[in-house]
């Protein structure tokens, strides 16, 4: 069975907030939820299925659910870190097509920012009882470190430079410019990122994502409902999943999940990576970027150093426009998880409702991408294609 | 420089004699007696064939880095890696006693079994 055809997105938020000190992360969930239905022209009381995932405070869906007061008959709590809300919407368009729910919301939130979370370069501490825990923790594992090694050993095996990762953050930052809610909206040089200070080599401080509180939602509905709301269609046409781990050993840190679960979206689409006119690509750091380009196929493997170079991101001037709401390099990374907007701003492509300054001219096809966990040894991906009707 | 002081792991019933052996000087690495495949981390269970028959054998403690990060923005800066083993897996460790501008991918290393809190030993790797 394929979910091809067989669901809609038809509301998406983003929550303004950079920084919330003065709300609760339930509050937050709702807030987008609430913004999500208006945007959709549906209510609270439309909402038969719920999904969320770890950022969500409390037990799974359940206190979600409840704090929200929903009547709902299916829910979904899947965390694949980042990824769970391009996940989510794969499962929601599942559970459409099966017929266990009619309207789907899906809900991020957090507020990591106002908690004073050293989100990138603090070892965290975890569980004991998470298996890989006791033979990582001792040696300082971050996320930035975890994802340093990846760009390290992508630099030796195939020449890329920091230069060339460095404009990835440069495309994010021309489209940064003009998002009024973006944390950083000035326009960067790749001198500006290699010169900006060493984190974990060989990333740099500009190479990273922002720390922002906020969150997002989006709605997913049944061809029937999409089709008597007043919005631009946005019809789901391939959905992907996979996860990848260490192979018992079997480390390699040159490719991403995203080989398998773009591979599961393409197919089921009927599309090719040629055919994408915007591209949204979680963009935790700039080598996150450049990883998955490679392993959706937007490039051969060890090409994405000299594909992202040169401006060619960059709404207007390149050929795949990637993140125009500046991405989570330059707009908005709520709770740490950076799925939510990734989807967010490919419906808003779609719709033909970006900022008109980064619109891609007819966007009639777009991408959406994520990862979770860590790029390399162990994550979530999910991937998702959307067709304007 | 002062090298960053290792934090204690947290074995369980699964892996209590790994720990119970670097005490001894022992670096031991998980093998399967069925396909004979080693893996890293270690389980009870073989990742590649499922048996329930993986034993400790001791280990070379000769590795090469596979990767590695030096991570500046600490109070005392380190260097993380992955080192492949002579014995085939690859796992997560720290590159010390060298300074950091000598550490390279391919660079031969053995191990170390260094002092953690808590008593504990923890496996890090050296040039050499």
């Amino acid at each position: 069975m394929s979910i091809k055809g067989k669901s809609y997105i038809v509301g998406a938020y983003e929550h303004p907030t950079r920084k919330a000190p003065d709300k609760s992360v339930a509050q937050l969930h709702a807030e987008v939820a609430a913004g999500a239905l208006a945007d959709a022209g549906l209510s609270k009381e439309d909402v038969d299925g719920y999904f969320c995932a770890g950022d969500a405070p409390g037990m799974g869906p359940i206190s979600m659910v409840d704090y929200l007061n929903l009547r709902v008959r299916h829910v979904d709590s899947t965390d694949t870190g980042g990824s769970s809300y391009l996940v989510h919407v794969g499962h929601a368009a599942e559970a459409i097509a099966a017929g266990k729910c009619n309207v789907a919301l899906i809900t991020l939130a957090g507020r990591p920012r106002s908690e004073g979370m050293a989100t990138g370069t603090a070892p965290r501490q975890g569980n004991p009882a998470q298996p890989d825990l006791q033979w990582e923790y001792p040696y300082g594992p971050t996320v930035v470190n975890m994802y340093a090694m990846v760009a390290m050993r992508h630099m030796y095996e195939y020449g890329t430079t920091s230069e060339q990762l460095a404009w990835i953050k440069v495309a994010a930052s021309h489209h940064a410019q003009h998002n009024p809610n973006a944390m950083l909206r000035e326009v960067v040089t790749v001198e500006e990122v290699v010169n900006s200070p060493m984190v974990a080599d060989p990333l740099h401080r500009l190479d990273c994502c922002v720390i922002s509180d906020g969150g997002g939602a989006l709605i997913v509905t049944r061809p029937e409902i999409a089709k008597s709301l007043k919005r631009p269609l946005v019809k789901l046409i391939g959905a992907g999943e996979a996860t990848k781990g260490q192979m018992g050993g079997a480390v390699d840190l040159t490719y991403s999940a995203a080989r398998v679960s773009g591979a599961a979206a393409f197919n089921e689409a009927g599309v090719t990576p040629a055919d994408i006119q915007y591209a949204s690509i979680y963009d935790s750091f700039t080598i996150t970027v450049l990883v998955q380009l490679e392993d959706l196929g937007f490039c051969e493997k060890g090409q994405g150093g000299r594909f992202v170079a040169d401006g060619n991101l960059i709404s207007g001037v390149g050929k795949l426009p990637f993140n125009t709401d500046g991405g989570g390099l330059c707009n908005n990374h709520p709770a740490n998880r950076g799925g939510m907007t990734k989807v967010i701003e490919a419906v808003r492509q779609v719709r033909g409702e970006a900022h008109p300054a980064v619109q891609v001219a007819n966007c009639g096809l777009a991408l959406a991408h994520g990862t979770g966990g860590q790029l390399g040894t162990r994550h979530g991906s999910g991937t998702l294609i959307m067709e304007r009707e | 420089m002062t090298e960053r002081t290792l934090p204690a792991p947290t074995p369980t019933p699964e892996t209590e004699a790994f720990w119970a052996a670097t005490r001894e000087g022992k670096f031991l690495v998980k093998t399967c007696k069925e396909c004979q495949r080693a893996h890293w981390y270690p389980r009870a269970l073989c990742p590649f064939c499922f048996a329930d028959a993986t034993e400790w054998r001791e280990a070379s403690g000769k590795g090469r880095v596979y990767s590695f990060s030096i991570m500046r923005r600490a109070p005392q800066p380190y260097a993380i890696a992955y080192v492949e083993l002579e014995e085939g897996p690859m796992m997560m460790t720290n590159i010390v006693g060298c300074d950091f501008d000598e550490v390279a991918i391919g660079q031969a290393v053995r191990v170390e079994l260094r002092e953690a809190e808590g008593g504990f030993r923890v496996p890090v790797f050296t040039p050499g």
